[in-house]
């Protein structure tokens, strides 16, 4: 193709991206000069360069189009949406047009005339004047307009992507050389390359990083065309919709952006078309006419997270339900067992859609299953909440680049493998004798790590390796590592330098094996394939509860998140389940070293006393008894079960039931209908006579009381014991608005303990609230949060927060409750 | 390197003749071969990185200057048994990715006139002939034309 005609074509194309989000904004703000400038320009400039490569039918159009836009400009037109359409119209023929072009490289034939018509009478109509009179258009843009939006152009050349690509397969390749030199110059001493390397070291990083910037790109580039699909979309189905963009300028690889633009594109269109009422429902609902989808893009860690967010009716749980039975993924029994989130999965599902019609604009059936599909692919994931009648909630979350990471070299069965150090966490030793040894429950290996017991994986067993005959009983290596919330340790034999590696995909006949992320070349030369700890996690089944068998329940409910459980039986048949992360220790109790006394029963454990309490029904006839550990401050109780059974990584649903004191509720887990340990109960069963003996050594009103604020009963359920357990008053709110009223009314607490996300008023929220004067202006508090990245923490300061915990960490909340108190802390040893 | 330019030279000669161009191999006696167009390169034996889970025809990885090559066991590929010998590997290229097939050995390149394919015989083991795109009579014996596409076509093994 001709050069000319192909800068042309490029030019072009950004041109109409950049004006159909203009003109959208110009529609709602028929004022806006700048704007109209901006559009003015680049219409001309179409018009123009056309002119000059002898496009007539190009030129007619644009020219047009021009003429009513310099109506616009020049005030003698308001820019109504009437007139914003005929503009569109003809931009859409423009784009017809140059797609013609760019595959025939001449001009489609076909006949204008209508739309040029229509333009003119436009132009004409409304203030009479002959179309002759039309003013010449002004062949340099006004210099104030110019001013606002000039300037970047200056600063940047047009290269084409292939260059980039291959500028940063160079310079991986480039690292890769630059770490094998630098491990031959590290066997020698003193020899004089190694000032030079160490210059081309640095260079090598600083070009690697260079390169990659290039490839940057603001995610706002994937969102262009959205405002126009959205105004056509209203348009088309006679709703009012408002987007919101935030974050656009959140950067990220452009391979990413690529992948992720239909998605993106697709689930905007469902929000607008499914999600979204129409005005009259939404007046009828109470809600303003204008519904809203609000796209939002942060970054994360080395992750981006992007939200598409309506306020329109949330996913329609009887269609979907209609939807499941009629295409036979489930019975109407199933169903019933299910929670509404559980269901809601079933839109992930291929071929699922609930639009009644279907449309011209979504419905097809070719929906979310592909969205996940896609976003998976590029090793990503994506949730879903929705709430009825208040809209629906989808956050993606995807690497930010998918080519150079450090890595963790480490060996199993004498094979070596790289995991990516981005999800390790730390580096464990253990073995017989030490402080940290591999224990098993079942046949599941796990490692008590600092009071927490942690799964474990053991890589030589993973990977079918050879297995040696001590197996995993000598030294042992275990890389902790991070999927999403899940902590987890991979045991391996040796653990080596972290190199930095380029991913390289694996060739298509082993893609099926998800256990790897991709393989790469040492710095010694050697070919190493890259561990996925995701995809461990997938086939080990943390973080999935999926691991053997498929659950009759759908497959995932990304909307909570997942907890790691330990299973285990009490009384009757039905499988039990606390969070392990409650759980100090797990033993096996002789049944000699128990003694009773006056109705209770107590062993010696770590030279104190431990009270001991029966789960109703158990089996009290073994010589030994399986005890669960809970350790809370300095005091510590056994719960007697009869075995364990396992630990999985699940979602927690509870189905709560009122009428069995002990258990939260039923949840589905791994598959199983489960109980839920009520750990609060059993805790109180223990300290309600501990607090008497130790409150008598101590004044009761000491006790410093905290508020907790906190919408889940779930984890108030799990803060109030372990707080009070450690020598706390403890009073609950149940949103920051109950929270507010308990100060009205007058209570007095020594600290605060705030959720953030939270129904009416949340934590960021009630806390400058608190802030902002009244009885607790000056009180430390505390957020708790599942988010706890530097931006999270940021806010949380600027409400007013004096420090921030991760919701899940026992030792964390006592140790930051103790630092807001300036009391010292008591830990169990 | 050597084998490599020998290799293009002697295609680029055969080809004008209107013939077909192989590299032969040896798979445990069995002389085969392989279009000329398909092969990259000739190796010597190789450090072969294992791939857990991988196919059991998938011998393993390898660098070849800076490329990740997949090394494919035909021995494995056409259901024989383990060879006892040092092995050599024919480079092909398919889809853009490399793949080094590994034989017992590599033998030298030779043109067969266009025409002189014939069907496999109906006999032929199912294995053999799902790789197999027919068979050239020599002097020597029968030469099985591989088909790259095909012998790369492995499938997953069961249980992944």
């Amino acid at each position: 193709m001709d050069d000319l005609l192909a800068d042309f074509l490029t030019e072009t194309g950004e041109a109409l991206a950049e004006c159909d989000t203009a003109l959208v904004r110009l529609e709602q703000a028929p004022d806006d000069n700048a704007t109209l400038g901006q559009i003015f320009r680049l219409v001309h400039t179409i018009k123009g360069t056309c002119g000059f490569l002898g496009l007539p039918r190009l030129e007619k159009v644009a020219h047009a189009a021009e003429n009513l836009l310099g109506r616009f400009r020049d005030g003698l037109l308001s820019a109504t949406p009437e007139r914003i359409t005929l503009v569109l119209r003809a931009l859409d023929v423009i784009r017809l047009i140059v797609a013609g072009l760019e595959k025939a490289q001449a001009e489609p034939e076909g006949d204008d005339g209508a739309l040029i018509e229509a333009l003119d009478a436009a132009c004409r109509g409304q203030d009479a004047a002959p179309a002759m009179a039309v003013p010449a258009a002004p062949h340099e843009p006004p210099a104030d307009q110019g001013a606002a939006d000039g300037g970047v152009a200056a600063n940047t050349i047009r290269v084409h992507v292939d260059v980039l690509e291959d500028l940063m397969t160079l310079a991986s390749e480039l690292v890769l050389t630059r770490n094998q030199l630098l491990q031959l110059a590290r066997r020698e001493e003193n020899s004089s390359f190694a000032v030079p390397l160490q210059r081309l070291s640095h260079i090598t990083s600083a070009l690697q990083e260079g390169v990659m910037k290039t490839r940057m790109q603001p995610i706002g580039n994937a969102w262009a065309k959205l405002p126009r699909l959205v105004r056509d979309l209203a348009r088309d189905v006679g709703k009012k919709i408002e987007l919101v963009q935030q974050g656009a300028d959140t950067e990220l690889d452009r391979q990413v952006l690529e992948l992720i633009k239909d998605p993106l594109t697709h689930m905007v269109r469902n929000s607008g078309d499914h999600g979204l009422e129409t005005p009259e429902q939404r007046r009828a609902a109470g809600k303003p006419e204008t519904g809203r989808i609000t796209l939002n893009a942060l970054h994360e860690g080395g992750y981006i997270i992007i939200e598409i967010a309506d306020d329109g009716r949330g996913l329609q749980m009887d269609r979907i339900r209609a939807k499941v039975i009629a295409n036979g993924l489930a019975t109407e029994a199933e169903l019933a067992a299910m929670t509404d989130q559980q269901i809601q999965q079933f839109i992930f599902r291929p071929g699922f859609s609930t639009a009644a019609n279907v449309t011209s604009v979504s419905g097809r059936g070719v929906g979310m299953d592909v969205v996940r599909t896609n976003i998976e692919k590029i090793g990503g994931t994506i949730e879903l909440r929705s709430v009825a009648g208040r809209g629906s909630t989808f956050t993606i979350k995807i690497p930010l680049t998918l080519a150079i990471v450090a890595a963790l070299i480490v060996e199993a069965g004498g094979e070596r493998f790289a995991i990516p150090q981005i999800s390790v966490v730390e580096l464990v030793r253990a073995g017989a004798g030490r402080d940290t040894a591999i224990e098993r429950i079942g046949e599941t290996p796990v490692l008590r790590l600092r009071d927490r017991l942690l799964p474990l994986v053991s890589l030589r067993k993973l990977l079918a390796l050879d297995q040696p005959t001590a197996v995993d009983a000598g030294e042992n290596y275990i890389v902790v590592a991070q999927v999403g919330p899940h902590g987890f340790g991979i045991i391996v034999d040796r653990v080596f330098d972290t190199e930095e590696i380029v991913v390289k995909p694996v060739a298509p006949i082993l893609r099926h094996l998800t256990l790897f992320s991709g393989n790469t070349i040492l710095g010694d030369g050697s070919v190493i394939m890259i561990l996925d700890p995701n995809g461990i996690a997938r086939a080990t089944g943390i973080g999935t509860g999926r691991a053997a068998v498929a659950p009759p329940a759908p497959a995932v409910v990304p909307s909570i998140e997942r907890t790691t459980l330990l299973l285990f039986r009490a009384g009757d048949a039905t499988p039990k389940a606390v969070p392990l992360g409650l759980i100090a220790r797990l033993e096996n109790v002789a049944r000699d070293r128990m003694e009773h006394a006056g109705g209770t029963t107590v062993i010696q454990y770590r030279c104190r006393l431990m009270k001991l309490i029966a789960m109703p029904g158990i089996d009290q006839a073994a010589a030994t008894q399986s005890v669960l550990v809970f350790a809370d401050g300095n005091r510590t109780m056994g719960l007697m079960v009869d075995a364990i059974l396992d630990v999985v990584d699940d979602r927690l649903q509870i189905e709560r039931s009122a009428d069995r004191p002990g258990l939260l509720g039923t949840a589905i887990i791994a598959g199983r209908a489960t109980d839920v340990l009520d750990a609060g109960y059993w805790l109180r069963q223990a300290y309600s006579d501990w607090f008497e003996r130790t409150d008598a050594r101590r004044d009761p009103h000491a006790r410093p009381r905290l508020l907790v604020v906190e919408d889940s009963q779930f984890f108030r359920d799990l803060l109030a014991p372990l707080l009070t357990g450690s020598g706390y008053e403890v009073i609950t709110a149940r949103n920051g608005a109950a929270a507010l009223r308990l100060r009205d009314q007058g209570l007095m607490v020594d600290c605060i303990i705030s959720d953030i996300e939270m129904p009416e008023l949340d934590g960021f929220a009630f806390l400058r609230a608190v802030r902002q004067g009244g009885a607790w202006a000056a009180l430390p508090a505390i957020a708790l949060s599942s988010r706890t990245q530097p931006a999270d923490l940021a806010t949380g300061r600027e409400a007013g927060f004096t420090d921030h915990v991760a919701k899940n960490d026992r030792d964390a909340v006592l140790a930051a409750v103790a630092g807001a108190l300036r009391l010292p802390q008591e830990l169990a040893a | 390197m050597k084998m490599s330019a020998a290799l293009s030279f002697a295609a680029r000669a055969k080809a004008d003749a209107g013939a077909d161009v192989f590299v032969t191999l040896t798979i445990a006696g069995q002389r085969c071969g392989i279009p000329v167009g398909n092969v990259r390169d000739v190796l010597r034996e190789q450090a072969i990185t294992r791939i857990p889970l991988a196919p059991s025809e998938v011998a393993g990885s390898l660098n070849l200057r800076g490329r990740i090559v997949t090394a494919i066991d035909l021995r494995s590929r056409l259901g024989l048994a383990p060879a006892a010998t040092r092995r050599m590997s024919v480079v092909v290229e398919l889809a853009g990715e490399l793949y080094s097939l590994l034989v017992d050995e590599v033998g030298e390149v030779i043109g067969l006139p266009k025409g002189g394919i014939e069907e496999n015989p109906s006999t032929l083991d199912p294995l053999w002939r799902q790789v197999t795109r027919g068979i050239h009579r020599l002097d020597g014996g029968l030469l099985a034309v591989l088909d790259v596409a095909r012998l790369l076509d492995v499938r997953p093994a069961p249980g992944h």
